[in-house]
């Protein structure tokens, strides 16, 4: 399977409509252990991201990745502005001149984008945020990979272990983050970060079965 | 001198933390505050910060007090695009107590982390004695 620049691009741009779409979902599962702006923020940070596109659409796929890494950075006032931001740029990272990707690239990219999110956030694995979804979505892929597993039902594999990851964020009792600050009554909701990570795992899927066709 | 960033995802509340503070350092600490997002809504901008610490960037250092935890994660962004210029410390003290007491260390010429320490007194300020 070739991945190209094309179908980066593709990926960033459905990112983006997918987060327009569950902007007010975003918002909602904010408000309770939030300070219901997730949809909002991320909105507006894609949104930027949409208009920068284009300058950088003849660049190498690194480049591109720390484009929108960066735009998020700047454009997205919550937290998820530092942490989207750096793993799409540790990801762009690994990522350096390269045109095309293999499938291999691809996991080592969202292995370094993983590892960008635990370094920002100093966070681990059962504190109810979005590592908890991007986590063992990663965790799926490397093992496939060790596997000789085809990549495409590896891919399904993992973004269905974002899914099950997101939704086991509801019983969690969060320890980072803003919902922290509500201890107990943390517990019982979904985290937005975790349902957001899902949307662009869902996404990456859709690209990739689409270049499968 | 140390002079110090104020941070807050509410601009109105970065600016009214910096004059707050700036009463009681006078004119001789350098306070700035980085609020809000670009478009000035709720949120912090690594951007502001980032402008924020070059425009008071000083060879003794910079204490930067916050908000919540979230603006840590940006100013840590700022400060690694800005380099290793000069010492910038993140406070962990509450922030209007803590400007409050860092500006009164810091016109005493305190070093940044003596500055620092005196920000964090405001952990165990009482307000209210019963």
């Amino acid at each position: 399977m070739r991945i190209t620049v094309e179908h980066v691009i593709k990926f960033v741009e459905g990112v983006a409509a997918r987060i327009k779409e569950h902007r007010d979902e975003l918002v909602q599962l904010d408000s309770p252990i939030g300070d219901s702006d997730h949809g909002v923020n991320m909105d507006r940070g894609f949104t930027t991201v949409l208009d920068k596109l284009p300058t950088v659409a003849d660049k190498d796929i690194g480049t591109i990745l720390k484009t929108v890494g960066m735009t998020l950075v700047s454009t997205v006032g919550g937290a998820s502005g530092p942490l989207y931001g750096t793993a799409f740029i540790r990801a762009g990272m690994a990522l350096t001149d390269r045109y095309e990707l293999t499938p291999a690239e691809v996991v080592v990219a969202l292995e370094a984008a993983l590892e960008g999110i635990q370094a920002r956030g100093k966070a681990q694995r059962g504190e109810k945020t979005m590592i908890d979804a991007i986590g063992p979505g990663v965790d799926v892929l490397k093992e496939a990979q060790a596997n000789g597993e085809e990549f495409m039902s590896a891919m399904r594999r993992s973004v269905a272990a974002v899914e099950e990851g997101m939704k086991s964020t509801i019983p969690m009792l969060a320890t980072k983050g803003r919902a922290s600050y509500l201890g107990q009554r943390s517990i019982g909701h979904q985290d937005p970060g975790a349902t957001s990570s899902f949307y662009i795992a869902q996404v990456m899927l859709e690209t990739v079965e689409g270049i499968h066709e | 001198m140390v002079s110090l960033l104020i941070v807050s995802h509410s601009a109105q509340l970065a600016a009214g933390v910096r004059e707050f503070a700036s009463q009681v350092a006078g004119d001789t600490v350098q306070i700035l505050d980085a609020g809000g997002t670009d478009d000035g809504s709720l949120g912090t901008s690594i951007n502001r910060i980032q402008q924020g610490l070059e425009q008071i960037a000083s060879p003794d250092g910079t204490l930067v007090l916050v908000d919540l935890g979230s603006a840590v994660l940006s100013v840590e962004m700022a400060i690694e695009a800005l380099g290793d210029v000069n010492r910038i410390y993140i406070s962990d003290a509450p922030l209007v107590e803590g400007a409050y007491l860092a500006a009164l260390e810091a016109s005493a010429e305190a070093t940044l982390e003596e500055t620092a320490a005196a920000a964090l007194q405001a952990r165990a300020m009482v307000k209210v004695r019963r």
